[in-house]
This record gives C-alpha cells, sequence and structure tokens, in this order.
C-alpha cells in the first residue's frame, strides 16, 4: 500500500517462488565462476549467503528442504560427498530459522555479527566432514566465512531493493 | 498480502528440530554409502548432466575473455612463436629419427630376448572446462568423458610429464586427480640410478614428497623422477617430478625430498588422456615384484 515500508517491516516485502528459485541459481551460479589461486581460498560460498538471507527473511518459505536439496546440487557440481554440502547447509538453515527473528530486529551492521557464528558453524560442518573422510584440513578455507560475512550488507541491500514493487513509486 | 506468512500458529508440518535431524541422518547416511560403495554414482551422473550444463554456462564469460584475449595476440609474437616452433621442430625431428633408431633396435633386442613388446599407447588431447573450486582438493574437469572412452583410472599428462589420473567419468566431462593432490600416490624410479620409491602429493600445486628414503640413500637434488610402471597404472618411464631440496637431518629415520612436478600441473590448458595403457599379460609380474616391498604397497591403498 505504501510506496516507502518503514524499516522494521521491510521483512515483509513480497517473495514470489520464481524470484526465490533464481536468486538460488545465480548463487549458484556465482559459486561455479571458474575462480583460481588466492581467489578460490577468498571465495565467499554464495549459496549459503542466499540461503541464509532467505531462512532468515522468509522461515517459511525457505527451510532446511530446500537448503539440503540446494546442497546435493553443490555436492554434485563439486564432486564432494553426496552429503557433505547438504549437511553443512541443513545446519546453516537451521540456525538461521532459530535466528530469523533476532537477525530482523537488528539492523545490518549488527546482523552480520550475528549472521557470522552461522557461516562459521556451516564451513566447520563440511571441514569436520572433510576431515572425518580424508583426515586433514585446509584452514584457509575458514577464510571464505569470513568474506561471505562482509557480502552481508550488500547483499542484503540487494535483494531487498530487488524484492521492493517497483511499480508502486509511479502509481498513487 | 504476505501477512499470512508471519503466523506461525497454522499446522507447517514437522517442526525445525525434527527436520534438521532428519536431514542430517539423510545426509551422513548419503555420505556413508558414498564413501564406502559405488552405489551413488548413477545418481550423481544423471544430475551432472544439467549442473555441468550450467557450469559451462558459467565459465562461459572468462572463456569468452580468454578467446578474445587470443585472438588480439600482435603479428610480432605470432612471427615470434612461429619461428621458435620451427626450431624447436627441426631439434625434435633430429631427437625423432635418433628415437626411431633405438626404438627399432630396442624391438629387435626384445625379440631377440622373447621379452613382451612394449606397446604403444594412443592418447586423446582434452581441454580443461573447469579447474575445482573446492580448495581441499583440486580437480580438473576435462572435456572428454564416456562418449569419447575415457574410462577411469586412465593417465592424464602434458607435453612435458605427468598431470594426474582420471577418477571419475560423466557422459560429457571426466574428472582427474592431480598427482600433487594430497596423498595421492605415484611409484616412481630415480632416472640416474633406477631407485624406486612412491612420490606423494602435498596439497600443494608446486610440491610434491618423497616420503620414507633412508639418509643415506643415494638421491641428489636435481634427479628426475619418472614412473616406474610397477603398478600397472602410470605407465612406466614418464616424467614426473624433480628433486629440489633434500633435507637429511639424523635426528628422522628418513630424508625430507622435496620435489616440484614436471608437468605444469596449474598451467595447461590442453592436456592429453593416454588410452589403451598395459596389456594384461604383464599384470602377473607385478603381482610378484611386489612382496619385496610391502611397505609401498600399504601406502598405495590410498590410490
Amino acid at each position: 500500500m505504501s510506496a516507502h515500508l518503514p524499516k522494521d517491516q521491510e521483512f515483509l516485502l513480497p517473495a514470489t517462488p520464481i524470484f526465490i528459485a533464481a536468486s538460488l541459481l545465480v548463487a549458484l551460479l556465482l559459486n561455479w565462476l571458474p575462480w583460481q589461486g588466492m581467489w578460490l581460498t577468498l571465495r565467499p560460498d554464495f549459496a549459503a549467503l542466499v540461503l541464509l538471507y532467505w531462512c532468515t527473511h522468509k522461515p517459511y518459505r525457505v527451510g532446511i528442504g530446500i537448503a539440503w536439496m540446494v546442497g546435493i546440487l553443490a555436492d554434485v557440481a563439486d564432486a564432494s560427498l553426496f552429503g557433505q554440502h547438504a549437511l553443512a547447509y541443513a545446519v546453516l538453515a537451521f540456525g538461521g530459522i532459530v535466528l530469523h527473528r533476532r537477525v530482523q530486529m537488528l539492523d545490518l551492521r549488527l546482523q552480520t555479527l550475528q549472521i557470522f557464528p552461522l557461516l562459521l558453524l556451516a564451513y566447520g560442518v563440511y571441514a569436520a566432514v572433510h576431515w572425518q573422510v580424508h583426515g586433514y584440513v585446509v584452514w584457509e578455507y575458514f577464510l571464505g566465512s569470513v568474506v561471505a560475512a562482509l557480502l552481508w550488507v550488500p547483499l542484503t541491500v540487494l535483494l531487498q531493493a530487488l524484492r521492493r514493487p517497483r511499480g508502486n513509486s509511479g502509481q498513487p | 498480502m504476505e501477512h499470512t506468512n508471519a503466523f506461525p500458529f497454522f499446522n507447517r508440518g514437522p517442526s525445525a528440530v525434527v527436520r534438521l535431524a532428519f536431514f542430517s541422518l539423510l545426509s551422513l547416511l548419503l555420505m556413508f554409502v558414498d564413501a564406502r560403495y559405488q552405489y551413488l554414482e548413477l545418481g550423481r551422473t544423471t544430475l551432472s548432466v544439467p549442473i555441468h550444463a550450467l557450469q559451462r554456462l558459467a565459465t562461459l564469460p572468462v572463456d569468452l575473455w580468454q578467446q578474445a584475449d587470443a585472438y588480439l595476440v600482435t603479428q610480432g609474437s605470432l612471427v615470434r612463436d612461429h619461428t621458435q616452433l620451427l626450431q624447436q621442430r627441426t631439434i625434435d625431428a633430429a631427437q625423432l629419427q635418433q628415437l626411431q633408431v633405438l626404438q627399432a633396435e630396442n624391438e629387435h633386442l626384445r625379440s631377440l630376448l622373447n621379452v613382451q613388446q612394449k606397446a604403444d599407447y594412443s592418447m586423446q588431447l582434452a581441454e580443461i572446462v573447469y579447474v575445482e573450486r573446492d580448495i581441499f582438493q583440486r580437480k580438473l574437469l576435462l572435456d572428454k568423458g564416456a562418449q569419447a572412452g575415457v574410462l577411469a583410472g586412465q593417465v592424464v599428462m602434458d607435453d612435458n610429464g605427468i598431470v594426474g589420473q582420471v577418477t571419475r567419468v560423466y557422459p560429457w566431462l571426466s574428472e582427474a586427480t592431480l598427482i600433487t593432490n594430497k596423498d595421492h600416490a605415484v611409484p616412481i624410479q630415480v632416472l640416474r640410478n633406477g631407485l624406486r620409491s612412491v612420490v606423494f602429493g602435498s596439497g600443494d600445486t608446486g610440491q610434491l614428497a618423497l616420503r620414507y628414503l633412508p639418509i643415506s640413500s643415494d638421491i641428489q637434488e636435481g634427479d628426475v623422477l619418472v614412473t616406474s610402471g610397477i603398478d600397472g597404472t602410470y605407465p612406466p618411464g614418464l616424467p614426473v617430478a624433480r628433486v629440489t631440496r633434500i633435507e637429511r637431518d639424523p635426528a628422522y629415520p628418513f630424508a625430507r625430498i622435496q620435489c616440484t612436478p614436471i608437468a605444469g600441473v596449474d598451467r595447461q590448458r590442453q592436456l592429453l588422456i593416454l588410452s589403451g595403457l598395459p596389456k594384461l599379460p604383464e599384470r602377473p609380474q607385478v603381482v610378484e615384484e611386489v612382496p619385496s616391498d610391502q611397505p609401498k604397497k600399504g601406502e598405495r591403498g590410498n590410490l
């Protein structure tokens, strides 16, 4: 109704299933860009980040099941063990759903502090599985979670802007 | 109006904890089955077809950039490369002549001794589609798959030496594990004196490690390591690595030896997949030879 929603109602913005699916697909494509060398080490897990966004903003639309399926796709693409990404993403989604009210109440910078442990946990799950199977951990891997947490603010701003109905500003 | 979504008191199925438990168990089960057995390869192959199409889509901008880059090569560098290649070709041709003479002689001698002829292996040119983004395991995806007759276990090399081994085959792609992958083992022989050992990947693309060689063993910096071929996976005589640093610390029973791969493990774009490799009759020889060095055999279980 109103063109400008109050700040604490931003999570009420509409999100169509197509938009959610498209954002997840774009995130996966970003993950699959041919990253190399240092960029690969610093690469944030875009899929995890977008999943976390949806789990905190639309917890009844995007839940653990969808996160798990995205994880399976990531597993096939990365040739990791079947279920390795899926487990990490499921844990991440659970964390996002549990914390979604708190995250929605805080402003963006404080949100970053809230979601960073969740990302770290998801990265930790992935690394722990790898450690169980292969017996070693590459510690640089965790740098990705820091970069991902830093990207939380730009990503939230971008997705909120895309979700805001554009026709409203022109029409009464 | 999306307000309905904010009301949690409608029945929305099982709670988040139950879902998490269910999907975690499912993932753990899948991981266990995937790590232990081969049952899931079919599912993986099926899912991989659309996913690899998307992955190719993701690499498209980079490919286009590289093609544009290649298109804009200057005349000068083309001429220089061309003369260089011509010179190289002349040198290679001369060496090839000698090689052919030697090969004929070798064949003759082998037939005199009634030893099995060493077969020539055919090779296939494949291009790297993709370098794996998983920083735990550097893998390459090559653009030849089961449709082109690639099999798991075939050797991948470039023009200088061994790069890795095909570990998984999809319909149109295949996945190669690098020799520098952590704990990937290649049985080798020192070219200079025939000393046999196993070289292990270190997880870093520029390094290999030669473990379990006694301090007193005859190995020098600059020694070239070639495949020994006693595993039946890698054909004999292909260059693998060059020894760069040896630390002989009397406190440890083994020398610490570092090597660099001879092949450009992370530099090439075109690679060769060797096919038509040995020749079953030679296998029994391998089995006979293995008991002489039992510890190495145990290590090779990782392959």
